[in-house]
């Protein structure tokens, strides 16, 4: 495993995009590094380890969070959502990241994971965001390859998309 | 259809919107170890002892490797390229007996976890004799190596004409100090490799997230002794550059050693702070250039001496200086010109080109010289620049200037330089947003509108090589020698082929980055992978239809000009029914073919060998605004014209400029790798290192014009590097005239908060609460 033989070992269970995952692990494990490297889950980036690119971000509970900063055994009984399960288990993709196809607004796809669960999180909350206040909820997302202006664009795709699809209040 | 040209959606997006990238830490092999580094904690100290049976001893751990292990492998690198005028060193896997930087390499500790080895890291004891390190560009600093007790790597003049007399000639001349400080790629994935050691087939093979598997396949053969056959070096999923991954590191020799020594497979990611710590760097520069000129705004004369800060090792020898020193004069006519520059050695990270490599600070240098020149001859800044860009009917343009390969001159092959200066203007509407801006600091408000001009060397050589086949299924595909960090080559290289070949973007699957694809490669950077790399897939791709052709006419028993095409079908004109496919031609070229005169295989390989470079031009234009109280810079408005030739891809292009800019923004106004006296680094993390986002970038306007390239089969020019090149100085040109006469002049990069507090001018009225 990964770490000391003599740290105490703590069972957890996690509802991962969907489906319950069960493993037992050290209490320093982090989140990201359950997900990537016990379950395989590698849609999650690790891209500073210290909570500041927002690459690592996954739902848990629904709030984006940096899973970097967060121990796997913190999430026990918790749901967590990765960019595995953002389109449900269809192979088509999510609206947001058709809208994030259409637009370009990937490049390297290192940053993409984090900023797409970002994303989905904020346009649940925020349906008919400006392009200031998107702008201002990537802020913490950052991105070396695309300059932003392809995100923004995408993201405004997909929160007129959201609100065409979305049922009635 | 034809598909270059297409604002094609990406081939790669599906793969990597869903989580199904497959980068280098993403890779797990059955019982892989992970390796962590002991980094120099001094910026130059003698290593005395090293005591590593602590961390041996610790649970987990399988080894402990100091330079005392490496044996042959020990070695230092080589240098790419050699320069006559190059006083070089270069790392080695580890350091030996001295640590030249904070953060050198110095032991690697392999566990059966990365927990457990950084666990045994904190366990390794290194006792140190600290010694005074080089932390300046000045004269008399401590050696960084004991032959070259004055610190200089390298001095070089580059000149044209008669420097002296054009200057002494001149009606007027001034001049500038000028300096540009450091900054880094900085790629969202950090580096990486994960090697595995096959005994059985004496084969290595590793993972690499690198921009040249090429070069690192040979630097491994060559320093652990092994033929280049048993070397496969793959660049998987890469999240990104920037020059960052353009050399060859020692990580990239030492991990596959530690696989090779302990027979299993081994993986080491760099975290946020190695990165910070070691990865190349760049930028920073002291210049003091001198130009003459007339009353009218005309250059005549020039004369620029630099200082470059190289860093403690030099694996890319000279190339930076002689970028900038080079590409000086830029988009300008100047007859007369001296370019001249030493560059020192300094005890901290080695410095090697990221995104622009040079060419931002001779961008810098000759716009500042520009506005220089149009404040003191009372003229307008785009005026004074329209007045001196080579022309149209210029082109090809000789600069008289060398450039950094010794190749010949920098020639500009083609473009228009006015046209795109020009149109970046209307775009902008750049005489009403003068006034407009002029109106406003009238009225208390610091806003300013910029300018600046640049040219870019794109598609380096020497050359790049393309593998095209179809299979006996029909599949078709595009091994490249380029390998690709974002820049969506799979995509345009599939366009590029599907042109070729009669078939679509979706019917070619494009591989880069594989040393098992095509056996020579060059790699990915100096914006040429569309360009060299394009070259080679259309050329291999024509030679693969020209031999689908001739197949099919044998086959069908008709002559080429009687078939039709359609997709991976070829039919006889005269009689549709009577068909042959790719996937038929593929098995017939398996079986018998010297009946048919032909090589076996549906298949070619090709290499492009570009006789020169190829420079890609523009202009962009700037609305800024700071905030009186703060100097915050706030960016209203960002133009672009830019021409890159023929666009594969022009969503592509697009996302590559405003990227571009993107980062140049960010080495402008944020981003400063900052040492202290004694060579520790200050800005070790993002909280200290802010890259930009996405409040700091605005939306850009991009306007293209197509000029071909005359050197290449398809037209093409890069565009990797362009969006980066002129934004420091197109800020520094708004930011100068929103504070006005009165204000400072800008004359270093990056502007932080507190250099920025210092150019706004004295007695400002920001209190009247105008908005």
């Amino acid at each position: 495993m990964t770490g000391r033989p003599d740290a105490a070992l703590h069972d957890i269970a996690v509802i991962v995009n969907g489906a319950e995952r069960r493993a037992r692990v050290i209490p320093r494990l982090l989140l990201a590094d359950l997900l990537r490297e016990e379950w395989g889950l590698t849609g999650t980036h690790l891209g500073c380890e210290h909570g500041a690119c927002g690459a690592c971000t996954v739902l848990v509970d629904g709030d984006p969070t940096r899973s970097c900063l967060v121990f796997a055994v913190q999430v026990d009984g918790c749901r967590v959502d990765t960019v595995e399960g953002l389109a449900g288990n269809g192979p088509g993709l999510h609206p947001l990241q058709q809208a994030f196809r259409a637009r370009h607004a990937l490049q390297c796809g290192f940053c993409t994971p984090g900023i797409l669960m970002t994303l989905v999180a904020y346009l649940r909350l925020h349906p008919s965001p400006s392009e200031t206040e998107i702008r201002e909820a990537l802020s913490g997302n950052l991105c070396r390859c695309t300059g932003y202006q392809h995100i923004v664009q995408a993201a405004l795709d997909a929160a007129v998309a959201g609100r065409e699809t979305a049922p009635p209040a | 259809m034809k598909f270059v040209g297409d604002r094609h959606l990406r081939k790669e997006d599906p793969r990597l919107l869903t989580g199904r990238g497959r980068y280098v830490g993403d890779i797990a092999l059955p019982g892989m170890l992970h390796a962590v580094l002991l980094r120099s904690a001094h910026a130059h100290a003698r290593i005395l002892r090293v005591d590593a049976d602590p961390a041996r001893a610790h649970p987990g751990v399988v080894d402990v490797v100091t330079f005392a292990e490496l044996g042959a492998a020990g070695r230092a690198f080589p240098m790419v390229p050699p320069h006559a005028e190059l006083r070089g060193h270069n790392f080695a896997p580890l350091a030996g007996d001295r640590v030249r930087f904070v953060g050198e390499a110095v032991a690697a500790v392999v566990a059966e976890s990365r927990y457990a080895a950084e666990d045994a890291r904190d366990l390794l004891e290194i006792e140190y004799e600290v010694l005074p390190s080089a932390q300046t560009l000045a004269p008399g600093a401590p050696a960084v190596h004991d032959d070259i007790r004055d610190n200089v790597a390298g001095r070089v003049t580059l000149a044209r004409g008669d420097v002296e007399a054009a200057l002494r000639a001149a009606p007027r001349v001034a001049s500038l100090r000028l300096r540009i400080g450091r900054g880094g790629g900085q790629p969202m994935e950090t580096r990486g490799l994960v090697a595995d050691w096959n005994a059985a087939l004496g084969q290595l093979t590793v993972w690499a997230s690198s921009q040249v598997p090429h070069q690192i396949r040979q630097f491994i053969a060559d320093l652990l002794d092994l033929a280049p056959h048993q070397v496969r070096v793959i660049a998987p999923d890469v999240g990104g550059g920037f020059g960052a991954k353009l050399i060859v590191y020692p990580e990239d020799v030492l991990i596959p050693f530690l696989a090779r020594r302990l027979a299993r497979p081994v993986r080491w990611i760099e975290d946020r702070l190695e990165h910070m710590l070691a990865a190349t760097q760049e930028r920073e520069q002291e210049h003091e250039v001198t130009v003459g000129f007339d009353d009218a705004g005309r250059l005549l004369a020039l004369r620029d001496r630099f200082v470059h800060d190289t860093g403690a090792y030099t694996p890319r020898g000279l190339v930076v200086p002689l970028l900038t020193a080079s590409m000086l004069t830029g988009p300008y006519r100047i007859a007369a010109v001296e370019s001249s520059f030493e560059s020192r050695y300094t005890h901290r990270v080695p410095v090697t080109p990221y995104r622009g490599a040079g060419q931002p600070q001779a961008v810098f240098v000759i716009e500042r010289v520009l506005d220089l020149v149009a404040r003191e001859t009372g003229r307008d800044r785009a005026q004074v620049r329209l007045a001196n860009l080579v022309r149209a009917e210029d082109m090809p343009w000789d600069t008289g200037l060398p450039n950094y390969r010794g190749s010949g001159h920098v020639v500009l092959d083609s473009g228009d330089l006015p046209s795109v200066l020009r149109r970046a203007l209307e775009s902008a509407r750049y005489d009403a947003r003068a006034a407009e801006a002029a109106d406003a600091r009238a009225r208390g408000r610091l806003l300013g509108v910029g300018v600046a001009c640049y040219v870019e060397l794109t598609g380096v050589g020497p050359f790049e090589s393309a593998r095209v086949r179809v299979d006996a299924a029909g599949r078709i595909t595009a091994w490249s020698g380029v390998s690709t960090q974002g820049q969506g080559l799979e995509t345009t290289l599939a366009q590029v082929a599907a042109d070729e070949l009669g078939v679509t973007p979706e019917d070619v699957t494009v591989i880069t980055g594989d040393t098992a694809g095509v056996e020579h490669g060059t790699g990915s950077f100096a914006s040429r992978a569309a360009v060299v790399g394009g070259s080679a897939v259309a050329l291999a791709a024509r030679d693969v239809h020209a031999k689908a052709r001739l197949l099919a006419a044998r086959a069908l028993g008709v002559a080429e000009a009687d078939l039709e095409q359609a997709g991976a079908t070829f039919a006889d004109r005269r009689r549709p029914e009577r068909h042959v496919t790719f996937a038929e031609l593929a098995r017939l070229a398996g079986a018998a073919t010297a009946a048919l005169g032909v090589e076996p295989g549906l298949e070619s390989t090709r290499f492009f060998q570009p006789t020169d470079m190829t420079y890609s031009s523009g202009a962009h234009v700037a609305l800024v605004e700071l905030d009186p109280l703060s100097a915050a810079v706030r960016i209203l408005g960002y133009w672009i014209s830019h021409d890159s030739g023929r666009l594969i891809n022009p969503l592509i292009v697009e996302g590559q400029l405003q990227g571009g800019v993107a980062l140049g923004i960010g080495s402008a106004l944020l981003e400063e790798i900052a040492y202290d006296e004694a060579g520790q680094l200050l800005a070790g993390s993002y909280m200290d290192y802010l890259l930009p986002t996405a409040t700091d970038v605005p939306t850009m306007v991009i306007d293209h014009l197509e000029t071909l390239s005359p050197l290449n089969p398809l037209g093409l020019k890069g565009v990797g590097e362009s969006g980066t090149l002129p934004v420091p100085a197109v800020l520094a040109s708004a930011i100068e005239d929103a504070v006005g006469p009165r204000g400072g002049r800008v004359t270093r990069m990056p502007l932080g908060p507190a250099r920025l507090l210092d150019l706004l001018p004295p007695g400002l009225p920001g209190s009247d609460g105008s908005p």
